[in-house]
């Protein structure tokens, strides 16, 4: 039975700095409605369900099919894409909008994922190509391989991941799940592997792999469903390789 | 001479192809975009690319490409970048593997590919159904290499409101506001490349990310540079239908086997897997025996509007949608190669497309038409790469490239050729756009600072002022009018009295949309501040598209009026191109470069 109104409680905050607050929200349903076509309704008619006018909810979003990445909130609680939290599979009652909680907040329902990019460089998340210019084919891959590699390489640093890791915090310098899976992505690679000790390097000391207390959460909360613990397992036996080999001068 | 920059706004597939060649060039760029670049809408594209690397054994070759490509077109591009870009494809797509693309693979390891619309040939690179996603994340990890390189700095949460140009007319800069803080400033630049992507948003909902507002190619236009056939809007014809947007299926559906049908009696209301075959009409296969389901786009679309809207055996309770079917592939085929697709139709639908035909819909996809650009030809029909004047608009140091230029496409798209549009856009602007910035005498940090302060003081004013806007209408409300108009009349079937109610509708939004109110009077990261300004640009752009085709009676690509049911070769071979005037559009007519692919009858049966 689809509902009637749609009720929403979301929290909202003016900037960086500011407190928090809560606001509700009822706007009439219609067919296949999603998080973001509320949030575009109540655009259109900035009033609360208490009949103050308020200013629209500021939220991120582009794609709106779960492959940019950018509209990760807490819907109910949980990290997800809010493009693809459709309405009628929600259950009864008020729809809860939060933002995540492990970046800072723009506003409202934006936050600033800017480490996770940051992150990214650290790694060297990149296969060192020579040049852009004509040079041919690259390395053969058997299809098993490339297939492999194809579920790393969807991750859409949406930050589910990190949001839910116990050990990604505030107070801590772990690097995070995402990526950490990079690394498992581009020392998979024929080229990339050539420079797989700069990669593991980055990921040995503090901050790094040793600080994942495999609580497995991430591999949960990942929409794209990609094997992050078994990534970790692999990076695990990687990194002890490579700190033998350094051990032992090669 | 200070050490030259280069700005680029867009950080789509074809903003980070340029942003790399500049860098390679070891030319620094300032790379703006609204999102975080790997959040760009080429992250949507799913088919996958085009390149005649022929490895099926079907003799592809460039050449076939480039004239499946004209033809596809209906002969409205100039043909030698045509030619330029399909000649390039195997080596752009030899690049990203090894950028380390992970494309699918054959039993050998060798690179797979799969058929697309408009061609008889397996021509389309593909990883997964994400390909667009998987391109866009190889050149966003190369920008990031240049990037902590110290070459490419990022200012991400910015959008382009303007360009700046010196006393001679020259673009030296552009003017750009802080989505966050909402303060504007001018950038100077010794060359300034827009690849911003398409307008999706002037129809409402479209296939397109909700970023495409085609803004910024307006502002460019409003600055004075020219717009080309504004009116070639492709619909694709198969999209899931949403309350937010209007979600693609790629025709790599159909080109792994997906088929086209509705029950052959009207009103037919049994589950579509309890009509037995001969109860079927499976409509493009039997009006196109040779391309069967992979006619192009243009072509599919009207059969879907036809079937539906005049013959009356759509499905569903309005009638308004054809099933797409893949029931009779194996899962796991169908799961190793369009994976992505169907996790999006079963996620909005519920329903499980290797069990249930697909309902599908067309939907606004592309846009053909975009800012005017140029090229330089080589005598051999070819272009000549070390020409400044290589994607250039008519405003000197003013390059777009991408979805938002007008070069590659004629009258319709050809699928997977736009991924290929914009990565060859890049390689050959970024090279030309440095080439300019080095032979300028006067660099644009060299112009005098009064520019960039007048621009600057400009747009905050226009932004001061804008916020103060208090009036009784919506700019939401104003563009969802807007959207239903555009969709309801310049779409599919164009009609000129429809067209004109449709221009008289955007003045009259014009009007009204001095009358909107901001809704926020916030001064941090205030989007409903910034989607005015951009609404107004939509507006005029609205008005180019729609009048252009008012203008043409013709039917020609994706362009299709009823009372002018054929193409007029000998009036209408010719390239729109819109001036910006306060008053509206002011339209020329060029020829075509068809010196190379001689035009011929378009027909795929
Ligand atoms: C659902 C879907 C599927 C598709 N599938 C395919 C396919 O399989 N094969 C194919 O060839 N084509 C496909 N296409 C078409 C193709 O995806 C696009 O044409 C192409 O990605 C456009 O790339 P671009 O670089 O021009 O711009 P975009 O990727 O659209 O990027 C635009 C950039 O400009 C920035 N920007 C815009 N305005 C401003 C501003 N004012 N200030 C600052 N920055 C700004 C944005 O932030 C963004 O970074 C598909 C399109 C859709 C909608
Ligand atoms: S396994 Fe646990 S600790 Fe490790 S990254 Fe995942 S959530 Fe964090
Ligand atoms: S690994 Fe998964 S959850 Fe984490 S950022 Fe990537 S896509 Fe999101
Ligand atoms: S808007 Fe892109 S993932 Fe939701």
């Amino acid at each position: 039975m689809p509902r009637q109104k749609i009720e929403l409680r979301i929290r909202r905050q003016d900037s960086p700095t500011g407190s928090s607050r809560w606001e509700e929200f009822s706007i009439p349903w219609q067919p296949s409605m999603n998080v973001i076509s509320c949030l575009m309704e109540i655009r259109k008619n900035p009033v609360t369900k208490q009949g103050q006018k308020t200013t629209p909810v500021h939220w991120e979003s582009s794609c709106l099919e779960e492959v940019c990445g950018a509209c990760t909130m807490l819907v109910n609680g949980k990290p997800r894409q809010s493009c693809t939290a459709l309405v009628d599979n929600m259950p009864d009652g008020p729809i809860t909008l939060e933002p995540l909680t492990k970046f800072p907040v723009v506003r409202d329902l934006q936050v600033d994922r800017k480490p996770m990019f940051e992150a990214l460089k650290i790694v060297k998340a990149w296969v060192p190509i020579d040049g852009t210019y004509d040079l041919g084919p690259g390395p053969k891959m058997s299809a098993a391989d490339a297939e492999l590699n194809y579920a790393f390489s969807r991750c859409m640093t949406c930050g589910c991941c990190m949001e839910v890791c116990p050990q990604y915090n505030s107070h801590s310098d772990f690097i995070g799940p995402a990526p950490l899976a990079q690394v498992r992505l581009f020392n998979a690679h024929p080229t990339g592997r050539m420079n797989a000790h700069e990669r593991l390097d980055a990921i040995m000391g503090r901050g790094g792999i040793v600080d994942c207390g495999n609580a497995q959460n991430c591999v949960e909360a990942c929409p794209k469903e990609i094997p992050l613990t078994e990534a970790f397992g692999d990076l695990g036996r990687q990194t002890t390789v490579h700190w033998l080999q350094s051990l032992f001068g090669k | 001479m200070a050490a030259p920059r280069i700005a680029i706004v867009g950080g789509g597939l074809a903003g980070l192809m340029a942003a790399i060649k500049v860098a390679e060039a070891g030319v620094a760029v300032d790379l703006f975009s609204i999102v975080p670049v790997k959040r760009s809408h080429s992250v949507c594209a799913q088919g996958g690319i085009n390149g005649a690397v022929n490895v099926k054994g079907e003799n592809d070759s460039p050449e076939i490409h480039f004239v499946d490509t004209c033809k596809g077109g209906d002969f409205l591009a100039n043909q030698p970048p045509v030619k330029g870009m399909c000649y390039a494809a195997p080596g752009i797509i030899y690049l990203f593997d090894r950028m380390g693309v992970t494309f699918n693979r054959t039993a050998e390891g060798l690179l797979d590919f799969r058929r697309f619309g408009g061609t008889l040939h397996h021509r389309t690179a593909f990883a997964g159904a994400t390909t667009g996603q998987q391109l866009l994340y190889a050149l966003d990890e190369q920008v990031r290499r240049h990037e902590a390189a110290g070459l490419v700095t990022k200012y991400e949460g910015w959008e382009f409101v303007g360009t700046v140009k010196d006393d001679a007319g020259r673009c030296v800069g552009l003017t750009a506001i802080d989505l966050r803080t909402m303060k504007t400033k001018a950038f100077p630049a010794d060359a300034v490349m827009l690849g911003t992507g398409g307008p999706g948003l002037l129809f409402g909902k479209s296939t397109n990310s909700l970023i495409n507002s085609g803004s910024a190619a307006a502002a460019a236009y409003m600055d004075g540079a020219d717009y080309a056939n504004g009116e070639f809007i492709q619909i694709h014809p198969t999209a899931i239908p949403g309350a937010d947007k209007l979600r693609l299926m790629s025709e790599s559906a159909r080109g792994e086997g997906g088929r086209v049908w509705v029950p052959r009696k009207k009103g037919d209301a049994r589950p579509p897997r309890q009509i037995p075959e001969a109860e079927r009409e499976y409509f493009l296969e039997e009006k196109y025996p040779k391309y069967r389901n992979l006619v192009p786009r243009d072509v599919a679309s009207r059969e879907i509007h036809n079937v539906c809207v005049n013959r009356g055996l759509g499905i569903g309770a309005d009638g308004m949608g054809v099933y797409l079917d893949l029931t009779h592939i194996p899962r796991e085929t169908l799961k190793r190669k369009l994976e992505g697709i169907l996790e999006i139709y079963e996620k909005f639908t519920g329903e499980d497309p290797c069990d249930e035909p697909m309902r599908i819909f067309p939907a606004v996809h592309y846009s053909m038409g975009g800012l005017w650009v140029d090229y330089e030809p080589t005598k051999d029909g070819f272009i000549d790469l070390g020409s400044p004047k290589n994607h250039m608009t008519n405003i000197p140091g003013l390059y777009a490239i991408g979805e938002c230029e007008y070069q590659y496409h004629g009258a319709n798209r050809l699928g997977a050729n736009s991924l290929l549009s914009c990565v060859y856009a890049g390689q050959v602007a970024g090279p030309a756009a440095v080439v300019h910035a080095l032979g300028q005498a006067k660099t644009g940090a060299g112009t005098p600072a009064s520019v960039f302060e007048a621009a600057e003081k400009r747009w905050t004013g226009r932004f001061a002022e804008l916020a103060k806007r208090n009036g009784p209408e919506n700019p939401y409300k104003i563009h969802e009018e807007l959207g239903i108009a555009m969709l309801s009349n310049v779409t599919i079937v164009r009609e000129n009295g429809k067209l004109q109610e449709t221009d008289a509708k955007i003045l009259e939004l014009m009007e009204r949309w001095k009358n909107a109110t901001v809704l926020d009077d916030g001064q941090w990261a205030n989007a409903p501040l910034s989607f005015m300004n951009q609404l107004e640009n939509m507006l005029h752009l609205s008005r180019v598209v729609t009048l252009g085709a008012l203008a043409r009676n013709e039917s020609r690509g994706a362009h299709f009026k009823p009372d002018f049911p054929d193409r007029d070769d000998a009036n209408w071979q010719k390239t729109t191109v819109a001036s910006f005037t306060p008053n509206g559009p002011s339209f020329r007519y060029d020829p075509v470069d068809v010196s190379l692919c001689t035009p011929v009858a378009r027909k795929y049966d």
